[in-house]
């Protein structure tokens, strides 16, 4: 009988979660993965700490991971020196095919090394893995103080079409042209993902920000399936703002905005936009989302080669990243001891590295966040 | 008697204070016939438009400005701008507009692009800068965007491929972005700026912001004395944010300006106090610097809260362009003095006043 109401039990653990997860990354895998996390069997996650400070954040990353006792097991993978045939470029087809198979992984930063023949490592992986999203939030560190205070926002932007196609020509000498492509396809993606992760973490407002004014047909596009998809989710308010509008709106009342959505170049300006608001590149987390449920989380800053190695490196970006990815797995309990521990740290002031203003080296800095769990 | 020596004391001081404040002596010399009135086409616009073009023409009257204006009626609706309106500012060659609301995903092209294509204005220009007394999150801003105006994305070239597809071009000629490096750069040169700043996304788009990047540059070899740098669009955004100080003269294509003119106007302010203006190589048109809220809300309209500030500063930089600097600057002593004394306000700047009271102040304080 025990069995039996076990078995129930189950039955509506699994019911509610597959309610909450979205129907774009409800495999049965990660569902299962999902539901198998609560009771601590590992998940592999791949993880690329990159080049520059990138080892050394990623070290600090394992460090409070392992003592916050979250079960992962991590698969690392380094930037090759050489190009891999297969991908063109210097990640190795083996490093994607991890990738692929865990359907998590955190990416340190990586520099590109300049030289021709091969795509850019963002490109690739964005391409291979087919990441649509690109989702950062921003909200300003207690502690911290920026001129903005009140800054709670996520920033969703569209990640593989828009004025980013990189199809341009010279039609005659002295006259370029450059496409802008927005397909129907890819607009309702992004903003199935926008609607979903704003009702999954109790947002209440959706904007979409646009220049549907000037350009009717494109962004006019990307709005009616902004549009449609607000159907679906009465609860959420849905507003659209033209970025005009919206790029002043920011800067003088940042409180105003709760979810934004846009299109490739918006986001891309936007996104930066909001992270100078918090405090900079440096303490912004970001988390890219692919079909089938990948979620490749990353640090969005440079590699920083000039204080490479010296242990001064501020490991927030990426410790922010690695708390969104455990997010999407679902392990919300870790994800906000982690969470809380590294805002406390930041508020107290006493351990805060050199680009926060503080003396503290990286190896310091991760031990009071690990005090701090 | 002491109450006679307190009150000359404050004359004293203020007249000192207000010759600081004048920071040019009118010393140009008029060639005969310059005073007589000068036609200027008046477009009141939509929404908040005619309320600030009529303040405009409040402050024109009390101060006795040789110009005198043609008013015409344009609303975002309709579908061109009437041929008779082109006519009047093809003959004035100066123009003053309030915003045009574009109506969002319709069928109608906008009208103020399409104003500034037909007559070939193709530079935009947006002051952004800190007003003394008015307190803002950042200080030291005094930042001009320079706008290329006629193409880039707003080419208005879209079409849908297949359904569900749709493609829009972003056009860069040589030719524009020549043109618009030599006219931020000549600005920077006549206006006594140290700096220039190409804003562009040329890692992403190589050929296009490529092409206006080379301009920029070639055109960079000529000023040696004004320093020129260039910075992506992003990281151009986030150092608004962080550093405004560090920006002099911003040189951008068309969406980017947008963008930049905006950010930048929303961190010296708002939009509500930012002039600026259109410049082509024959006309020039006039109207609030950034482009947000240029229509404004309906509560505004019918509270008559709308700030009429950004068009009266930019009215002074329409009388500088027509040749009568001492109006122009006895218009922006004025208006800076209502702002700094703080007690005059519209919404937007923190305050209550209305539009009219705002006008009023500023009359008062005319000289």
């Amino acid at each position: 009988m025990a069995a039996h109401l076990a078995k129930r039990l189950i039955g509506s653990r699994s019911s509610q979660i597959l309610g909450t997860v979205n129907s774009s990354s409800g495999s049965a895998t990660s569902v299962a993965r999902a539901f198998c996390s609560s009771s601590t069997t590992p998940i592999t996650a791949t993880l690329f700490p990159g080049d520059g400070i990138g080892p050394e954040i990623a070290e600090s990353v394992k460090k409070v991971f392992t003592t916050a006792g979250v079960p992962i097991n991590w698969e690392e993978h380094y930037v090759s020196t050489e190009i891999d045939p297969r991908t063109q470029s210097f990640l190795t087809w083996e490093s994607l095919e991890s990738v692929r198979r865990n359907k998590v992984g955190l990416k340190g930063p990586m520099a590109t090394p300049i030289g021709k023949g091969h795509r850019s490592l963002n490109l690739t992986l964005r391409k291979e893995l087919n990441l649509y999203a690109n989702v950062r939030p921003c909200y300003s560190l207690p502690g911290y103080k920026t001129r903005y205070d009140d800054v709670n926002l996520i920033t969703i932007r569209e990640n593989t079409e828009g004025e980013y196609s990189g199809l341009e020509h010279q039609v005659v000498r002295g006259v370029v042209e450059s496409l802008k492509i927005i397909t129907r396809q890819a607009s309702l993606r992004v903003a199935e993902y926008a609607f979903h992760y704003a009702k999954t973490h109790g947002r209440e407002r959706v904007s979409a920000i646009h220049k549907a004014n000037i350009m009717q047909k494109t962004d006019g596009l990307f709005l009616k399936c902004c549009r449609e998809v607000a159907e679906k989710y009465p609860e959420i308010t849905y507003e659209e703002v033209v970025i005009d509008n919206c790029c002043m709106m920011l800067v003088k009342n940042p409180a105003l905005f709760d979810v934004l959505v846009m299109p490739n170049l918006y986001g891309d300006i936007i996104s930066d936009l909001c992270a100078g608001l918090v405090g900079g590149l440096g303490l912004t987390p970001s988390c890219n989302i692919g079909e089938d449920g990948v979620a490749l989380a990353e640090a969005v800053h440079g590699s920083a080669p000039d204080i490479a190695g010296k242990n001064l490196a501020n490991p927030t970006a990426l410790l922010l990243s690695g708390v969104m990815m455990l997010r999407h797995l679902k392990l919300n309990e870790q994800a906000e001891q982690i969470h809380k521990a590294i805002i406390n740290t930041i508020a107290e002031g006493k351990y805060r590295t050199a680009d926060l203003g503080g003396s503290s080296t990286t190896t310091d800095f991760t031990k009071a966040i690990c005090d701090h769990l | 008697m002491s109450r006679r020596s307190l009150t000359l004391l404050k004359n004293l001081t203020r007249n000192t204070n207000t010759s600081c404040n004048q920071t040019r002596s009118v010393t140009y010399m008029p060639r005969p016939g310059d005073g007589s009135p000068r036609a200027v086409t008046l477009i009141p616009g939509d929404g908040i438009g005619p309320l600030v073009t009529n303040a405009v023409e409040q402050v024109m009257e009390a101060m006795h400005a040789p110009i005198y204006f043609e008013k015409y009626d344009v609303h975002g609706e309709m579908s061109r701008v009437p041929a008779e309106v082109m006519e009047s500012i093809r003959k004035n060659k100066v123009c003053l507009k309030g915003g045009l609301k574009t109506p969002v995903g319709g069928g109608v092209s906008s009208l103020n692009v399409q104003l500034r294509k037909e007559l070939d204005l193709f530079a935009s220009l947006v002051n952004c800068f800190n007003l003394p007394g008015l307190p803002t999150r950042h200080e030291n801003v005094d930042i001009v965007v320079i706008r290329e105006n006629t193409e880039g994305e707003y080419a208005g070239l879209e079409h849908e491929v297949v359904p569900g597809v749709v493609e829009s071009l972003k056009v860069i000629t040589k030719f524009c972005s020549e043109r618009i490096a030599k006219y931020a750069f000549e600005y920077a040169y006549l206006n006594n700026r140290k700096k220039v700043t190409a804003v562009h996304k040329a890692n992403i788009m190589k050929l296009a912001d490529g092409l206006f990047l080379e301009s920029c540059r070639e055109v960079a070899k000529k000023y040696p004395g004004i320093t020129y740098n260039e910075i992506i669009v992003d990281n151009c955004c986030m150092q608004l944010v962080a550093k405004p100080e560090q920006f002099d003269v911003m040189v951008t294509p068309n969406l980017y300006g947008n963008l930049v003119a905006n950010t930048a106007a929303g961190i010296a302010g708002g939009t509500g106090v930012m002039p600026g203006g259109n410049v082509g190589a024959d006309h020039a048109v006039f109207e609030q610097g950034a482009s947000a809220g240029n229509v404004g809300k309906d509560k505004i309209v019918r509270e008559n809260k709308a700030n009429p500030v950004a068009l009266l500063l930019s009215s002074a930089m329409m009388l500088r362009h027509l040749q009568f600097p001492s109006f122009a600057d006895r218009l922006e002593t004025a208006v800076k003095r209502v702002i700094s004394e703080g007690k005059c306000r519209t919404k937007d700047l923190g305050g209550q006043s209305t539009t009219q009271q705002v006008v009023d102040a500023v009359i008062a304080n005319l000289e």
